[in-house]
């Protein structure tokens, strides 16, 4: 049953990722030394990291097609299917599945035209949060998730995406914390044959966040696209590790995360990692990173790592920079007119367009580009002109 | 009568060895309804010229003046300079992308027309203006710039100087690259903002070709930082049976 799992055997010996298990022993608390760490600070997710048992857990509301059912997922059922933890946090957190988690099953061949949203709140408890959802997608089936996340807590997860054949899924989560919230979580997709998954992030509140992002492919024919928007402000860290396992032929995967950092201590990290199995001949993978610095003070992380194990491929390439506004960009939309604050927004405005359209749900796309704008707010006052914000579903 | 007035300017370009002197005392003045062909060989300052009236940051002024209807230009931020009525279609147009052309044509517009443009009209008339360019439909919905052929580009900064109708354009070789059918498109642009006589233009170019569909009316030969010669329509055809050669001796001769 193990089959399905991320697990780097022998043949990849890396540092990039370490070997996955379900011992919390086998993930020592960490120093912020080793490479899977050494961009985070550690102190601040120390609440979620330490070896305590909790009974502490978020409020769930979901809302969901008639089709889907929702259960809880036993203890028993949660090593047969969710994906084995790869750093300590996840590891506390599978630990700590005694405390109500769940397991949610999309029929094969349902095609739900309504999402399923999933909200999350925190309580505000000083005490650790742990929860392990196992999500599993029927053949053919086609559904949208969206979870997103308000209030505050201290919360390690895990999330295991079980996409079956065929099967075509948008996925996406939605960081609306309050400022103190610290959030870790590994969220796992499990792609099928001939599946269609897009997944997006868009992380904007809390505290400090890290997510790490796996996936791994059960045939060939998937098409796998990783998108993300975040947005730090002062003294919030935003981490977003992918992994994607390139372990079935054919298969294709892009990622294009693009973040904002404004603040002094705003930082951001993306880690973006492929592996590229002997196996996986004619695969098509290509990975990116932007940051736009609007303020002093802010860093940008950017660590993309690409493992070529085979040459027989369609592509594999990556990019990542970091920058601030272009002057150019800034010069040509003010030599129109339009003021520095405007010309500021415009390109902001822009840069995030570009990404958050290919969400492909128009209401997630409107719901992330109003929330944009709000962050904007912080950095360059109320917009002079009446919308002119460009609509994410136009085009 | 709107006039624009450029008398004795000096600029330096900050390079990566320090300032340097590009224009060395530019003496022009634009009214309406005259085209001013300002030619001269590359390096001559003529690009300098233009992004200095733009107000682009890599240009300083060291001395001299420059003002609109009376109005000191060199006092105002770029944005100003544009509301006040200045208009520079660039020779190398910026992608931004993510921001799809109707967005940054009704964010323009209504920037300098200090109000929103009424819906049904504008859409009417931004149709109207891509249609004169040769811009299909999906074209305002492209990001501005990006993946733009350079006719393309060019002719956009067209659609755009009828749209922000401002008192002067400074056209920056807008004919360059440009193959014979997109230069009449581009002319066909030029004159039709020409139809009002309130308006002036300073045509910025390396070639004579475009002047067979833009009438000048004054044509200047610009050399090593400063106007050279001045004539009429007839200076251009000298220009094109001779080159530029004469005056670039002249120019060395007295430096």
């Amino acid at each position: 049953m193990k089959g399905h799992n991320v697990t780097i055997e022998g043949d990849v010996e890396s540092h990039l990722h370490p070997r996955p298990s379900w011992r919390l022993a086998d993930h020592p608390m960490p120093t912020g030394r080793e490479e899977i760490w050494r961009f985070t600070p550690v102190r601040e997710f120390a609440p979620i990291l330490a070896e305590k048992p909790t009974r502490a857990s978020l409020e769930w509301d979901i809302r969901a097609p008639e089709a889907v059912a929702v259960h809880e997922l036993t203890q028993a059922d949660l090593r047969d299917l969710a994906e084995t933890p790869q750093d300590r946090m996840s590891a506390a957190a599978a630990a700590n599945s005694a405390n109500p988690s769940g397991r949610i099953t999309i029929p094969a061949n349902a095609q739900l035209d309504d999402p399923i949203d999933i909200d999350l709140t925190g309580t505000g408890s000083a005490e650790p949060v742990y929860q392990n959802v196992v999500v599993e997608i029927g053949s053919c089936a086609k559904v949208t998730l969206v979870v997103r996340y308000r209030g505050s807590a201290n919360l390690g997860e895990n999330w295991t995406f079980r996409i079956a054949d065929g099967a075509e899924a948008t996925i996406v989560f939605v960081h609306e914390w309050d400022d103190d919230a610290v959030h870790g979580a590994q969220i796992a997709f499990e792609l099928g044959r001939d599946t269609t998954v897009r997944t997006a992030q868009a992380s904007f509140g809390g505290k400090a966040l890290r997510i790490s992002q796996t996936a791994s492919f059960q045939g060939p024919g998937a098409d796998l696209s990783q998108l993300g928007v975040y947005f730090a402000d002062a003294d919030q860290h935003i981490e977003h590790r992918l992994f994607v396992d390139h372990n079935s032929p054919r298969t294709k995967s892009r990622v294009d995360f693009r973040g904002c950092l404004q603040g002094a201590g705003a930082h951001t990290v993306w880690v973006g990692d492929v592996l590229i199995r002997p196996v996986a001949e004619g695969i098509d993978t290509y990975e990116s990173n932007k940051n736009l610095v609007l303020t002093e003070g802010c860093r940008a992380d950017a660590v993309p790592n690409l493992e070529i194990q085979t040459g027989n491929i369609v592509g594999a390439g990556h990019s990542a920079s970091t920058g601030r506004f272009d002057a150019e960009q800034l010069f040509y939309l003010e030599s129109r007119g339009i003021d520095e604050e405007e010309a500021r927004r415009l390109v902001v405005h822009g840069f995030f367009t570009d990404i958050v359209r290919r969400i492909g749900v128009e209401e997630i796309s409107t719901e992330l580009m109003n929330r944009i704008e709000k962050e904007l707010l912080e950095t360059l006052g109320a917009s002079t002109q009446p919308a002119v914000a460009d609509k994410p579903s136009e085009g | 009568m709107a006039t624009l007035k450029i008398t004795d300017l000096h600029v330096d370009v900050q390079t990566e060895t320090g300032p340097k002197n590009i224009l060395k005392g530019v003496n022009l003045t634009i009214n309406s309804g005259e085209v001013h062909a300002i030619m001269g060989p590359n390096g001559s300052g003529k690009s300098t010229l233009a992004y200095t009236l733009a107000g682009h940051p890599k240009y300083t002024v060291t001395s001299g003046s420059v003002t609109l209807d009376g109005e000191d230009l060199l006092a105002m931020t770029v944005d100003q300079r544009a509301r006040a009525g200045l208009f520079l279609a660039m020779q190398y147009p910026v992608e931004i992308p993510g921001v799809s052309v109707a967005n940054f044509l009704r964010a323009a517009r209504t920037a300098v027309d200090g109000q929103a443009p009424k819906l049904r009209t504008w859409i009417k008339e931004v149709d109207a203006a891509l249609e004169r360019q040769d811009l299909g439909d999906d074209f305002a919905d492209r990001s501005v710039n990006e993946g733009f052929s350079g006719g393309e580009k060019k002719r956009h900064e067209m659609a755009q100087l009828e749209l922000l109708h401002p008192k002067f354009a400074v056209l920056d070789e807008t004919d360059s690259g440009l193959d014979i059918d997109a230069l009449k498109v581009v002319s066909t642009g030029v004159n039709h903002y020409l139809e009002d006589r309130s308006r002036g233009v300073m045509l910025i170019t390396h070639y004579t070709r475009i002047l067979r569909y833009i009438h000048a009316t004054q044509v200047h030969v610009f050399v090593d930082g400063r106007v050279a010669a001045t004539g009429g329509p007839e200076l251009g055809e000298q220009l094109e049976a001779e080159g530029y050669e004469k005056y670039v001796e002249a120019a060395r001769a007295n430096a």
